[in-house]
C-alpha cells in the first residue's frame, strides 16, 4: 500500500510552485477581464523549460514518461494561481498519439513543445447512449462527431464536422481527437496550418481559458491506429486534469479564506470562532480531501485498474466540480461584501468556478458517468 | 504509487488466511440459511468464536505480545479485517474491549489490572462496556456527574447514570469516568474506574433506537460499592486516561469504516435493479454525487494507511471521513426509499434498518458539529469559540448555566 508522494513527485510540485510564482497570474487575470489580453502571459516556455508538454510523452520519444497522477499535481499547481498554461489541451492529445505507433515521428517535437498539440473532446458511449458525442455550442444536446470521408491517395482521410469549446484550441499546431469513420471511432491528427480547419477563439466570462471553436471542413487528417480504449481514455484523462486543476484552486480559496478568517473581528472575536463560519470552511476542505483521495484514485486505476478509470477520473470530475463551485462562494461569503468586488481575487476564482464546470462535457455529465459506470458493474456482478 | 502488500504484508495475509480457510466452519453462522437467532446463543456462539480467533492470532493484532497480543501495526490489524471480512465470518464480539478499552487499561492500568483483565477480555470470556457518556454529557464530556465519593477505608461509592453503553447487556465489566472532585474545574476533578457490571446496585436497562431495537443501554449506579484497585491511570487523571480511549475509537472507526457496509457498490446495485430509475437523470445525478464521495471515503482509507505504514500521523481526511460516510448513506437511503417507495420502509428492509440507524449514527463517537470544531480548529487552525467553564470549579458551574439561560 503506498499512496504517499514519491519524492520525485514532492519535487515535481515544488518546482511548478517556484516556476508559476515568477507571474503575476491573477493580476494579469484581472487586467484581461478588463479588456487588456495582452496582459495574460504566455505560459508555454515556462512549461518547456519545465519539460511538462513531454510529461506523457514516453522517454525514447523524449518525455519524461511520467504518470497521469504527475500531470494532475502539475495542474493543481496550474489552478492553485489560475494559470493559463495549456495542458488541459496538449496532454490528452499526447495520450492518444503515444497510444498511436504511426504517429511516432511527431511525438519528439511534442515532447518538446515545439509543436503543440489541442485536444478535441470526444465524450465515450455510456451504459445508456452507444453514442459518442461532442460539447455542442449551446443547449443541452450533445453535438455528433465530426466524420472522416473515404481516404485520398496520400492516405489522409478529410475530416468534416464542428467541436465548441475546445481547451487551448487557438495557436496549437496539431489538432487530436475522434472521428467517425464508416460510423467507427478512430483517432485523428490534423495539423491545423491545412486548408480546411478554422480555430475561432472564445472568451467566456475567465479569461485565463483559452478555449476554441473548431470547424473542420474536409480537413485533411491522419488517421491513427490508436486503439478505442485509447480513445476513451484520453476523454477521462481530460476529466482528472480538470479535477486536478480545479482542486489546485480550491486549495488557494481555502487558504486565502481561512486567513482572513482568522485576522477579521467581529463582535470582539475573529469571524473564524464562530462556527457558521468554521463549519463552512471546514466544509470546504472536506470537499477537498474527498477529492484529492479521487485525484489518488484516477491516477492509480489509469495504469493499476484501466477498467476502472472512467469511474474514478468521472468521480474526481464531479467532486473536484463541486468543490471548486463550493470554496468559491465561501471565499466570497467569509469575506463579506469585498469578497464581491472587483478589488479581490474572489471572483477570480468564482469565474474560474462557473466556467470550468461547464466545459469538457461539464461536472454534472460526470456526475451522471459515474451512476452509469456503476450500474454498469452491478449488471456484470 | 501502488495498492500491492508489502512482502511481509503478503505473508501475513496468507497466514491469516490459511488460519481462516482451516477454521472457517467453526464460526457462528449469523445470516442465511441456518443463522442463529438467540440472542443470548449468538452471544455466546460469538464470543466463543472470540477465543478462537484470539488462540489463532487474529485478536489483538496490535495488543503487545506480553498481554496476548501479536504486537504489529495497525497494517496488519487492516489486513486481519480484510480477511475476516473475505472469509465472511464474523470479527470479534468486543471489538470495543479489545480495540479501546484493553489499548487504555495497557496504557494507564497497573500490572494487578493488566494481569487480571486483559487475557478474559482479549478471549471474549469478559465482555467489556465503555461507560463515559451520560445524559448531560456527550459532546462535552467531561461535563460528566455521576459521582465516586471517597470511604475512609479507601473504598468507593459510586452514584450516577451512563448512557449509549453498548454490550452493556451481556458485559462483566465497564470503564466508567467518574467525577471524583467537583471543587476544582471539571477536566481536572474525573478519575477512571473499572466497574464490575454485576455488583449491587448497577441497573442496565436497554435503550430502543428508531429502528425499535436496542443496540444501545442506559446503565444506572445506585451507591455502587467499588475497592480501591477500581482506579485506573490514578486519581484525577479521568481526563487523560479517557483522551487515550477516545483515540483508540478514533483509530478503531478509521481502520474499520469500510466494513460498513455504506458503500457505492451496494447502493448502485439497489438503483441498477429498477429498469427506470436506472435511466432517470434525476435518479442518475443523486446516485453519482453520493458514489463519488462514498469512492473517495475508499481511497482516503488507503491515503491513512500509507501515513500509518510510513509511520506518519494521518491528516484530517481520516477525522472528516465520517462526515462523509454518514451523510452520503442517509442521501443514498432516502434515494433508495424515493424508488423502491413504502416497500423499502418495511420493517424487515436492509434499508428500513439503515435509514432509521444513521440519524443517530450522526451524533456517535463525536457530533458532526464537533467534529468540524475540531478539524476546524486543529487542521485549518481557526480560533475555538470563546468558553464559559474555563477555570471554575465544576460546582459552580450549574448555577452559573442556571444564570445564563
Amino acid at each position: 500500500m503506498n499512496l504517499a508522494l514519491s519524492d520525485e513527485q514532492v519535487f515535481l510540485r515544488e518546482a511548478a510552485r517556484g516556476a508559476l510564482s515568477r507571474f503575476k497570474t491573477l493580476e494579469a487575470a484581472r487586467e484581461a477581464l478588463d479588456g487588456d489580453e495582452s496582459a495574460m502571459p504566455d505560459l508555454w516556455p515556462t512549461a518547456r523549460e519545465a519539460g511538462w508538454p513531454g510529461l506523457l510523452i514516453d522517454e525514447a520519444h523524449g518525455g519524461a514518461g511520467l504518470d497521469a497522477f504527475d500531470a494532475m499535481l502539475v495542474l493543481g499547481e496550474c489552478g492553485r494561481v489560475l494559470a493559463g498554461v495549456p495542458l488541459l489541451g496538449h496532454l490528452p492529445a499526447t495520450a492518444i498519439l503515444g497510444d498511436a505507433p504511426s504517429a511516432a515521428e511527431l511525438m519528439t517535437d511534442l515532447a518538446t513543445g515545439e509543436r503543440r498539440a489541442a485536444y478535441l473532446p470526444a465524450q465515450p458511449p455510456s451504459e445508456l447512449d452507444q453514442r459518442w458525442s461532442t460539447d455542442s455550442a449551446s443547449g443541452a444536446a450533445r453535438a455528433p462527431l465530426p466524420s472522416a470521408g473515404a481516404a485520398g491517395e496520400d492516405g489522409r482521410v478529410a475530416v468534416t464536422g464542428s467541436i465548441a469549446f475546445v481547451p487551448d484550441a487557438p495557436g496549437a499546431d496539431t489538432l487530436v481527437g475522434v472521428v467517425l469513420l464508416d460510423g467507427k471511432p478512430v483517432g485523428v491528427a490534423i495539423p491545423t496550418d491545412v486548408p480546411g480547419v478554422r480555430i475561432e477563439p472564445v472568451s467566456r466570462y475567465d479569461a485565463t481559458r483559452s478555449l476554441g471553436h473548431v470547424t473542420l471542413e474536409a480537413a485533411p487528417a491522419v488517421v491513427l491506429d490508436a486503439p478505442e480504449e485509447s480513445l476513451a481514455a484520453a476523454w477521462y484523462l481530460a476529466q482528472a486534469l480538470i479535477a486536478a486543476e480545479s482542486l489546485g484552486s480550491v486549495e488557494t480559496a481555502l487558504d486565502v479564506s481561512v486567513a482572513y478568517a482568522k485576522e477579521r473581528f467581529t463582535f470582539g472575536r475573529a469571524i473564524g470562532s464562530y462556527q457558521a463560519v468554521k463549519h463552512g470552511l471546514t466544509e470546504v476542505l472536506r470537499q477537498l480531501e474527498n477529492g484529492r483521495s479521487l485525484l489518488y484514485y484516477a491516477g492509480w486505476a489509469r495504469a493499476g485498474a484501466p477498467g476502472e478509470f472512467a469511474l474514478a477520473a468521472s468521480a474526481a470530475r464531479s467532486v473536484g466540480g463541486n468543490a471548486l463551485d463550493t470554496a468559491a462562494r465561501t471565499m466570497i461569503s467569509v469575506h463579506g461584501g469585498i469578497g464581491a468586488t472587483w478589488e479581490h481575487d474572489a471572483p477570480l476564482y468564482f469565474r474560474r468556478a462557473q466556467l470550468s464546470r461547464r466545459l469538457l462535457g461539464g461536472t454534472s455529465q460526470a456526475t451522471d458517468r459515474v451512476a452509469g459506470e456503476l450500474i454498469a458493474q452491478a449488471d456484470a456482478a | 504509487m501502488d495498492l500491492d502488500d508489502t512482502p511481509e504484508q503478503a505473508a501475513y495475509r496468507a497466514q491469516v488466511r490459511s488460519w481462516l480457510d482451516e477454521h472457517k466452519a467453526e464460526a457462528p453462522i449469523l445470516q442465511g440459511p441456518g443463522a442463529l437467532e438467540d440472542e443470548d446463543e449468538i452471544v455466546a456462539a460469538r464470543r466463543a468464536w472470540q477465543g478462537k480467533l484470539a488462540e489463532g492470532g487474529l485478536a489483538g493484532v496490535t495488543w503487545p505480545q506480553e498481554y496476548g497480543g501479536q504486537g504489529l501495526g495497525p497494517i496488519e490489524q487492516v489486513i486481519c479485517n480484510q480477511e475476516i471480512s473475505r472469509a465472511k465470518v464474523p470479527g470479534i464480539l468486543d471489538a470495543i474491549g479489545v480495540g479501546m478499552l484493553g489499548p487504555t487499561i495497557i496504557a494507564h492500568g497497573n500490572e494487578e489490572q493488566k494481569s487480571r483483565y486483559l487475557g478474559p477480555m482479549l478471549h471474549g470470556d469478559e465482555v467489556w462496556c465503555q461507560l463515559f457518556s451520560e445524559p448531560a454529557a456527550g459532546s462535552d464530556l467531561a461535563a460528566v456527574q455521576t459521582r465516586a465519593r471517597q470511604q475512609d477505608d479507601g473504598s468507593w461509592r459510586l452514584t450516577g447514570q451512563k448512557v449509549w453503553t453498548t454490550n452493556a447487556q451481556f458485559a462483566s465489566y465497564g470503564l466508567l469516568l467518574a467525577r471524583t472532585d467537583a471543587d476544582v474545574p471539571k477536566h481536572k476533578g474525573m478519575t477512571m474506574f473499572i466497574v464490575p457490571i454485576d455488583a449491587e446496585g448497577v441497573t442496565v436497562r436497554g435503550l430502543r433506537q428508531i429502528s425499535g431495537e436496542a443496540e444501545f443501554n442506559e446503565v444506572f449506579f445506585d451507591d455502587v460499592a467499588l475497592d480501591e484497585g477500581a482506579v485506573v491511570g490514578g486519581l484525577s487523571n479521568g481526563w487523560g486516561t479517557g483522551l487515550t480511549t477516545l483515540m483508540f475509537e478514533r483509530v478503531t472507526i478509521g481502520l474499520g469504516s469500510e466494513g460498513m457496509g455504506y458503500n457505492s457498490t451496494r447502493f448502485a446495485g439497489a438503483i441498477a435493479a429498477d429498469e427506470h430509475a436506472r435511466r432517470d437523470p434525476e435518479v442518475r445525478h443523486r446516485l453519482g454525487e453520493v458514489a463519488s464521495e462514498l469512492l473517495a471515503v475508499r481511497f482516503t482509507g488507503y491515503r491513512t494507511l500509507s501515513a500509518l505504514q510510513k509511520g506518519q500521523i494521518p491528516g484530517p481526511e481520516a477525522g472528516l471521513a465520517k462526515v462523509t460516510i454518514v451523510s452520503g448513506a442517509i442521501k443514498a437511503g432516502d434515494l433508495i426509499a424515493d424508488v423502491i417507495g413504502p416497500d423499502a420502509l418495511s420493517e424487515d428492509s436492509e434499508w428500513a434498518y439503515m435509514i432509521s440507524f444513521l440519524p443517530g449514527l450522526k451524533s456517535a463517537g463525536g457530533t458532526e458539529e464537533i467534529l468540524k470544531n475540531t478539524v476546524g480548529e486543529r487542521v485549518l487552525g481557526l480560533p475555538p469559540e470563546p468558553r464559559l467553564d474555563k477555570g471554575i470549579p465544576f460546582s459552580e458551574l450549574r448555577s452559573k448555566e442556571g444564570a445564563a439561560a
